[in-house]
């Protein structure tokens, strides 16, 4: 496993704040979107494009590209933050985010923008059509690798059971799944609208592979990303336990600020939190 | 290929087509010895995967598939993919425009002996809504065989339906079949006759019982539900003034309800829908006698047509 220097941890870590207060600013902007999970998944989606996703964005087409499929769609704000920062997208097209003529929809449209593989937003996807796409490539003789993005919520819906069945059948080393456990959905707790609990005993007996981080140290995202990698014989699942509403106090662990945009006030103490540190 | 179930028929069809293009994969949800994807799985076992009794995760993985640049052909009951999957139809395929065709089997209700649970009658009416879908429906087993290819070869989502049974034979070779454009069977300038799938083979039987009591019924065979011939039927009630559409499905947003929205906008005349009334079915011991008990008969082809006649 590769040893990470603190210059590369600090350097992501700055990206992910980067990708908070641009999330917040196109949330505020549109007066919709989803705060509580995309300040969760900051670090993850910073780890995935700014070190571990093989991308070209000048060529999006290219066939050996690793593949990332967010299947907690509502978390399209830090993906176009991050699609526009590696040049997939201009970075104008953020603040014109909600806009009729805007190609960003509200949740992400392979279509429509450059550098989204798959179309989400219903919840429970990723899983069952990342192994279809980690089939292809083993059939195709490709080496790419396949990761999808998934809320602990989201897990309530069957469809990802499924699909965790299905890859575990062809033992699809190449999908990995990251679950971006906030604990909290839109009406509340997660423990207590349909607890998933023990839920990284779950995946092991669907026979993934389990590993379980602090899905906000950048240290333990790169490693467990890599370990991933280094799992021949089944999928792997990182279960990254994140706080809603990461970095944001008033937001933390708050079920309120799951899809409701903040006002011109609570962006700037916000912001104010969240540049502190800057 | 007369007297060959469709299934078999396309089965067969899918298996050889496999051998022409390395891209085609098929999926199936535990029924590949219904759907007859089993000779494709026979002879491509590395091309082919059981994903278990889970529809909508079968259409999931086939997208997927898609994405990776595969033509995947899911395989499945049509009740279960265009109910139980139909969330993964209209956001991962049709949504997301993926080219994943959907090989709909045991359509209508040719699934005769298992009753209601697994009759398909409100599919047409399901998939046409769907922006991007586009919605063939084979009146025999030669035209079941021939359309995988033509499926393969277009560039979109695709829902072929198919009847699990023996269709009367309409096609002696299916040449020249295009996406999107109906076929004159029978020339008439009485009354049209506007018919698919199974219903085609019965349309006709039923011009000729008309032409016997001197009426010239003239007949369509629409294969592609969506896109409609729109021209084509236009011309019809243009040049008959009146028209039938005939169906193995229920009058409510089928083949009949395309029709009339389009006449509707193009040339209104008097229209008569034969197709299963707004109710369930039954169990039966034979598909045959169950169409007739559903109001699917020769005679009520021949009834209608002399209703829309009477109504001009």
């Amino acid at each position: 496993m590769a040893h990470y220097p603190e210059s590369l941890i600090t350097e992501l870590e700055e990206r992910a704040r980067q990708l908070r207060i641009t999330s917040l600013e196109m949330i505020h902007r549109r007066a919709a979107g989803h705060p509580g999970g995309a300040l969760s998944a900051a670090e993850i989606i910073a780890a995935l494009f700014f070190h571990k996703l093989r991308l070209d964005p000048a060529r999006p087409d290219w066939p050996e590209r690793d593949r990332f499929i967010l299947s907690k769609g509502h978390a399209s704000a830090p993906l176009y933050a991050a699609l526009a920062a590696r040049g997939f997208i201009p970075a104008e097209e953020l603040v014109r985010w909600g806009d009729l003529s805007c190609p960003l929809q509200g949740h992400p449209d392979r279509l429509k923008t450059p550098g989204v593989e798959m179309t989400s937003g219903i919840l429970g996807h990723g899983v069952a059509i990342g192994a279809g796409l980690a089939l292809s490539a083993r059939l195709r003789g490709l080496h790419y690798r396949v990761y999808t993005l998934l809320g602990d919520g989201e897990c309530q819906g069957g469809i990802v059971w499924e699909g965790a069945l299905v890859a575990a059948k062809y033992r699809l080393s190449n999908l990995t799944a990251i679950v971006d456990c906030n604990g909290v959905q839109l009406d509340g707790p997660v423990h207590e609208v349909l607890p998933l609990e023990p839920f990284a005993d779950k995946w092991r007996m669907f026979n993934w592979a389990v590993l379980e981080i602090n899905g906000h140290n950048m240290r333990q995202i790169l490693e467990a990303l890599d370990t991933a990698a280094e799992i021949h014989d089944r999928p792997t699942v990182i279960v990254a336990r994140t706080t809603k509403g990461k970095g944001v106090s008033f937001m933390e662990n708050n079920a309120a600020w799951h899809g409701v945009a903040p006002n011109d006030e609570q962006l700037a103490r916000a912001l104010q939190e969240l540049k502190g540190g800057a | 290929m007369a007297g060959v179930p469709m299934r078999q028929a396309f089965g067969l069809a899918l298996a050889e087509y496999g051998a022409a293009n390395p891209d085609v994969v098929v999926l199936d949800a535990d029924t590949s010895s219904s759907t007859l994807s089993r000779f494709f799985a026979e002879r491509f076992p590395e091309r082919f995967f059981n994903i278990g009794i889970a529809e909508p995760c079968m259409v999931d993985v086939a997208v997927g598939l898609a994405l990776g640049g595969h033509i995947p052909f899911v395989n499945g009951f049509a009740a279960l993919l265009a109910l139980r999957a139909l969330e993964q139809v209209r956001t991962c395929v049709c949504y997301a425009r993926t080219n994943v065709k959907l090989a709909a089997a045991f359509a209508g209700l040719s699934d005769y002996k298992d009753g209601p649970t697994h009759h398909a009658i409100t599919d047409i009416a399901i998939m046409r809504a769907l922006p991007e879908m586009t919605v063939i429906v084979p009146a025999d087993a030669e035209e079941a065989a021939a359309w995988v290819p033509l499926v393969a070869e277009y560039d979109g989502p695709v829902y072929l339906r198919l009847s699990r049974d023996v269709a009367i034979p309409v096609h002696d070779r299916s040449t020249g079949l295009r996406i999107g454009r109906g076929i004159v069977r029978r020339p008439g300038g009485d009354v049209t006759i506007v018919a698919t799938g199974t219903m085609v083979g019965r349309s006709l039987r039923a011009a000729e019982a008309l032409a016997s009591e001197g009426i010239e019924a003239r007949v369509l065979e629409i294969h592609t539900v969506k896109p409609l011939d729109v021209e084509l039927i236009r011309q019809a009630a243009e040049e008959t003034g009146a028209l039938v559409t005939a169906e193995e499905h229920t009058v409510i947003g089928g083949l009949g309800g395309a029709v009339a929205e389009a006449l509707a906008q193009t040339r209104p005349v008097p229209l008569e829908r034969v197709g299963i009334s707004d109710a369930f079915a039954r169990t039966a011991p034979d598909v045959d006698s169950l169409m007739d008990a559903c109001g699917l008969a020769v005679t009520d082809v021949v009834a209608a047509a002399k209703w829309a006649l009477a109504r001009k």
